[in-house]
């Protein structure tokens, strides 16, 4: 036991300009993960639908998690329209206009069968399906959906948000439907999808 | 027995049955003491007087309908001072008359009457009773919207649950098809041509034209210019 003499000392010198890190990724790649997860969402909740929707953002789901806890109630500031619940043909206009006040990039959730279909109220009232007014992207079953199916909806929106190419330069075009009748998918394919169950089998129409 | 003991054992407390869903009659048993009253007041305006499951319902003539409700609000014997309701019955058969149904409350005396009145197909009119109470201004609005009865006097008789251009008739009557008169996508390019904006404005929800109408107070503070706290 003794004093002994202390070790060699190692001294690293630091030079800030030498040592900066870099990435190399694609530009598409960055801009859809920064889109994809800071998606804020305008609620449109019309009926029952928008109940399962508030528990999705409280506590419990916490939409949160996925970068969605800022409900836009501007369309101006939203990226997402939520479309919750049955629409009547008396809010059709509102919602078409919401949805043109929206700035690109936008995406749309239809969410629970009476807004993907007209569900059960087959009626003079309701509109048989909102795709039938605005693109829709993302289409979630149920009556009401749980959280947990909205949930799944939100990341299939993330998926495809994820999946965009910057070179596919039609994804962000606008909805421009025609001057005369407003209506922006052809008549005759309204009135087949109006039908009893052809809204149900024809989920894809509005080609998005 | 005491109050206390009543509440406890569920015992009424002048021994009569109480009279629950299990115990009234469908038809028939003691009508309403106005149902009476306005037998002998109006003799020829009361048509007849039904009792059902406990409900006293009066039919009378249109013509006489709107006096009839006016005694019934303004006598001091009836009170009837708040309106329900007001709709109509449209029944499968053709040839059974439509009826215009009001029913009324009497606070004071804890009544209710329902007034029917039939009116025949084809001349869908009857007196509004807007100027007896106010809260049926939205209520005869609804009526109108869906079964097309007119009310004569009404201040703002148009459309309250379709959008005013609605052009395919009546939803709630029974010629009416459940899906509408017109196809899907014409239902949908007039519901898109509608411009909501064009007819419902802020200036609709201002409250200048009903200025003089309001509490003193409420008066005195709007003209010195204050915010009402929108």
């Amino acid at each position: 036991m003794g004093l002994t003499a202390p070790g060699e000392r190692r001294t690293v010198s630091y030079a800030p300009e030498s040592q900066e890190g870099w990435v190399a990724t694609r530009l598409d790649f960055l801009v859809n993960w920064g889109r994809a997860n800071s998606l804020w969402p305008m609620p449109f909740g019309t009926a029952c639908c928008a109940i399962e929707f508030m528990a999705t953002a409280a506590s419990d789901f916490d939409l949160a998690r996925f970068g969605m806890e800022r409900m836009s109630y501007s369309p101006r500031q939203a990226d997402v329209l939520i479309c919750a619940g049955r629409v009547p043909f008396k809010l059709a206009p509102i919602i078409r206009r919401i949805w043109q006040q929206m700035p690109q990039p936008k995406w749309c959730i239809s969410m629970g069968a009476c807004a993907s279909t007209g569900g059960m109220f087959d009626n003079y009232a309701v509109v048989q399906g909102i795709d039938t007014i605005i693109p829709v992207d993302v289409y979630v079953p149920g009556c009401p959906p749980r959280p947990e199916g909205l949930i799944y909806g939100i990341r299939m929106l993330q998926e495809k948000v994820k999946n965009e190419r910057a070179s596919d330069k039609g994804i962000r075009d606008e909805m421009e439907p025609d001057p005369s009748s407003q209506l922006y998918i052809p008549p005759p394919v309204i009135d087949e999808l109006g039908e009893p169950f052809g809204n149900s089998v024809n989920q894809t129409r509005s080609g998005l | 027995m005491s109050r206390f003991e009543i509440l406890r054992t569920g015992a009424s407390a002048s021994g009569a049955q109480p009279a629950t869903q299990r115990n009234v009659q469908h038809r028939g048993g003691e009508a309403n003491p106005s149902a009476k009253a306005l037998q002998e007041k109006f003799s020829s305006g009361v048509k007849r007087v039904e009792v059902i499951w406990g409900e006293t319902i009066v039919y009378v003539d249109p013509a006489s309908a709107h006096d009839i409700i006016r005694w019934l609000h303004d006598d001091q014997s009836q009170r009837y001072d708040f309106l329900s309701d007001v709709t109509a019955v449209e029944y499968r058969d053709a040839d059974v008359p439509i009826e215009v149904v009001w029913q009324l409350r009497s606070l004071p005396y804890r009544r209710f009457v329902r007034i029917k009145a039939q009116l025949p197909k084809g001349t869908l009119e009857i007196d509004s009773v807007w100027d007896i109470y106010k809260s049926a201004d939205w209520l005869e609005r609804e009526c109108y919207d869906m079964f097309g009865i007119r009310f004569r006097g009404h201040p703002d008789l148009r459309r309250i649950l379709m959008w005013e251009s609605y052009k395919e008739g009546f939803p709630l009557r029974k010629d009416f098809p459940l899906r509408g008169r017109f196809s899907r996508s014409e239902q949908l390019r007039q519901a898109l041509a509608q411009n909501p904006e064009a007819r419902y404005s802020m200036e609709e929800l201002t409250i200048a034209d009903a200025f003089a109408e309001l509490p003193q107070e409420m008066r005195e503070r709007l003209s010195k210019g204050e915010r009402t706290g929108e």
